[in-house]
């Protein structure tokens, strides 16, 4: 057991502090998940990629760090610390990507590891529908094959990126008659291709960083079927448990840099702070637990490449975290609370959403009670 | 980083968990709490046998030479199966003060010691049970021959007594090697007893999950219905934070790192964890965790001996927060001070 930086990795952080410093655009500080600013952001995200701080996590043959998940936790942290936002390609390399080294072919690989990498491809999620959210099996866009092509009709939402995104990772029902879970396939879709609307929704913060995507006679080519056709379901397991995976270090980066920033309100508002003391420490403390379960679960990820479900718990504990957090900082914040500060006040919005997205907090205890606690199923 | 313990230690944790089955199995527990004198002493050799009253002891004293991280894994695993032994008292709460001469005799099963820093009332854990008791005062720390008045402990598991000061003192520490040691005493105390409330914890949600698979209400097993797995879940999830927190407490303490936060971190997440997960298993239990014969009361009382034993963790938790308010590493990004108010409504909406 080894709880600080070894000398490289020391050394690795500190030249990554010296690089964000000189490298961060001032406008960018602070904007979290948000996608405004959009040329900088694109700018930033390539920035990262050129210099090698992307990618960490992936292999070496496909361009990556070689599975090197100490130092992307340290990037993720160091990121955090500066507040810079959310890279771009952040579906790409949490989940398109490690999903296409899973169950890729060779030309799919060649076609969008490299890509994915030097952030020149964004990607989107269309999992959600209208009809299908945390029952991801029952999703209804159809994919009919016709020739060497598969004919898509129908409609996504919620899917963040996707007015940003050149390609889709695409669940569709190609089989209706099927049992459950058999008739899904899983496609590669261009996002610039004929027939492919996005509009994008308007969120409680005001925002719109997610989108209905609808598809009209959408042509995809049946070399872009991930993994079997009929196989949608095993291959959108994959992704999931990649999505909450690498979300681990992200989250808590995020968390972190909204402590400090609590902490320091507090450190202003002393008096204000005084009866919230122990509840300003326990959110400090559940940080520091999340950080450290982090790295705990490596190990998972060390021996076998797969993530294990101990990230739906970062993922679980965090969203809570990140919304108890917010409150105490508007108790901190007193009669001001009423006026927006652009900062706690929508943040305590946006948090709203984060026992929602990547999978509902309800969902996320449903998976842990079956897969880790081996409780019988609830459905 | 590294968060893995290395094969010895797992080893050692698996010696553990096979001595208690054998000699503590859980189902002698509650006959041994409820008997006198509450634990049965012949263990005790048995464990100065197997090198573990000794683990952090030099190897010329007698010892094995290891240190606390192996410490705690005792500690932790002692704490699974509520061992009514001094071990806390002597490994977990009194080692750092007990001199390195007499260091050989505790590992050697000859004399065991507890710790007495409650300054008015003098409340000593295994008071009855030891034969030396660490005293902390404001400005000295000295040891004493373990002598005074049993008490009635919510935990028969760990009895109590209140030290009589008799006139025979050995004088440890005084001025600020005395103050500096107190810190050390009272950092390694809650370290200890958040690693004995994740391993009673662990085995509470364990003995949880087991009776929610199996016991069918409805034509069902209980299991399935969210009202009983989820706060199974949510105990998972508070005992794995609890965890991360006290191994890293743990591992501090091992490495002699200068910290004031991470043991009172961890033993406030991990005595809260502890009373949250033995509450939530007795109601999964129904009438049955109401029982005396359930061990589950005797998990219940050492968590709730454990969460006041260490103080109240809200009172950790708010000196925790002036620290950290004190502390330049909270501080925000430099771009980011206090946020100013911004009166008018953002322009992109
Ligand atoms: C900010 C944000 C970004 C998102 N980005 C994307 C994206 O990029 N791509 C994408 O595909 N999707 C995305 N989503 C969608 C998200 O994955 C879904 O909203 C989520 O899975 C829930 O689905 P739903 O909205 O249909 O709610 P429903 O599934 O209808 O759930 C409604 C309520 O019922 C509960 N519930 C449902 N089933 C059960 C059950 N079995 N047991 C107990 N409770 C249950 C849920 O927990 C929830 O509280 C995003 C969502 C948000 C908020």
């Amino acid at each position: 057991m080894e709880l600080q930086d070894t000398a490289e990795e020391a050394e690795y952080r500190a030249r990554l502090r010296a690089w964000i410093a000189e490298h961060l655009p001032q406008e960018l500080v602070g904007l979290g998940t948000r996608t405004g600013r959009l040329p900088l952001l694109r700018q930033w995200s390539r920035a990262l990629s050129d210099a090698g701080y992307v990618g960490l996590t992936w292999p070496a043959e496909y361009g990556g760090g070689g599975g090197r998940y100490a130092l992307e936790g340290i990037i993720l942290e160091e990121l955090a610390r500066a507040d810079a936002p959310q890279h771009l390609g952040t579906i790409g390399l949490g989940m398109a990507g490690p999903t296409i080294m899973v169950h890729g072919t060779g030309e799919q690989k060649a076609a969008h590891l490299q890509r994915i990498l030097q952030a020149e491809e964004i990607w989107c999620q269309g999992f959600s529908e209208p009809g299908a959210g945390s029952d991801l099996a029952s999703v209804r866009t159809r994919a009919e094959l016709r020739g060497d092509v598969f004919l898509v009709n129908g409609q996504k939402v919620w899917s963040s990126y996707a007015h940003l995104a050149d390609w889709c990772i695409l669940v569709t029902l190609s089989d209706p008659d099927a049992a459950r879970y058999r008739g899904l396939t899983y496609l590669l879709v261009d996002m610039h291709s004929p027939g492919v609307e996005v509009r994008p929704l308007r969120q409680m913060t005001g925002d719109a960083d997610f989108n209905e995507i609808f598809f009209t006679d959408v042509e995809v080519p049946a070399a872009n079927v991930l993994g079997e056709v009929g196989g949608g379901w095993q291959v959108a397991m994959t992704t999931l448990l990649h999505e909450r995976a690498t979300l681990g270090f992200a989250l808590t980066g995020l968390l972190d840099s909204g402590i400090r920033r609590l902490l320091a309100l507090a450190a202003a508002n002393r008096d204000a702070a005084e009866p919230w003391l122990a509840q300003i420490a326990h959110e400090w403390i559940q940080l520091q637990a999340l950080k450290l379960t982090a790295h705990r679960s490596l190990g998972q990820l060390d021996r076998t490449g797969m993530p294990g479900p101990e990230g739906s718990v970062i993922k679980l504990a965090w969203s809570e975290s990140s919304q108890r957090m917010t409150k105490l900082a508007r108790q901190l914040l007193g009669e001001t609370a009423v006026l927006d500060d652009g900062i706690w006040n929508y943040q305590q919005l946006r948090s709203r959403g984060n026992t929602i997205e990547a999978g509902t907090s309800e969902i996320l205890r449903n998976i842990v009670a079956e897969r880790v606690l081996q409780l019988p199923r609830s459905r | 980083m590294d968060f893995r313990f290395s094969e010895e230690q797992d080893e050692l944790r698996q010696q553990a968990r096979a001595f208690l089955d054998r000699r503590l199995p859980a189902a002698a527990l509650g006959q041994m709490a409820d008997s006198e004198p509450g634990w049965d002493p012949s263990t005790w050799q048995e464990i100065a046998e197997l090198g573990w009253l000794g683990v952090s002891t030099a190897e010329e004293l007698g010892g094995a030479g290891l240190g606390y991280l192996e410490e705690a894994i005792l500690i932790e695993e002692f704490g699974r199966r509520l061992y009514s032994g001094p071990y806390l008292a002597s490994v977990g709460l009194a080692l750092p003060a007990i001199p390195q001469g007499q260091l050989g005799e505790l590992a050697m099963g000859r004399v065991r010691w507890s710790l007495c820093d409650s300054e008015t009332l003098r409340l000593v854990p295994n008071l009855m049970d030891v034969d030396q008791v660490v005293v902390v005062e404001r400005d000295q720390v000295y040891s004493v021959p373990a002598a005074g008045q049993p008490l009635t402990s919510i935990d028969a598991t760990r009895r109590m007594g209140r030290l009589e000061l008799g006139p025979d003192r050995e004088l440890l520490a005084t001025g600020a090697e005395a103050a500096e040691l107190a810190l050390r005493l009272r950092r390694r105390k809650l370290s200890a007893l958040a690693l004995e409330a994740v391993g009673l914890a662990q085995q509470v949600l364990e003995w949880g999950v087991e009776h929610a698979r199996a016991r069918e209400q409805f034509e069902k097993k209980i299991g399935s219905y969210q009202a009983v797995s989820h706060p199974l879940v949510n105990s998972f999830v508070e005992i794995e934070l609890a965890r991360s927190l006290a191994y890293w407490a743990a591992w501090l303490l091992a490495g002699g790192h200068e910290d004031q936060l991470a043991a009172p971190a961890a033993y406030a997440a991990a005595a809260e964890a502890a009373v949250n997960t033995c509450e939530r298993v007795i109601q999964v239990h129904g009438g049955m965790g109401f029982t005396w014969d359930s061990p589950l009361h005797r998990y219940y009382k050492r968590s709730l001996w454990i969460q006041h034993f260490g103080g109240p963790p809200d009172l950790h938790r708010t000196q925790v927060a002036r620290q950290l308010m004190l502390s330049s590493e909270a501080g925000p990004p430099a771009s980011q001070s206090a946020p100013g108010l911004r009166t008018i409504a953002r322009t992109t909406r």
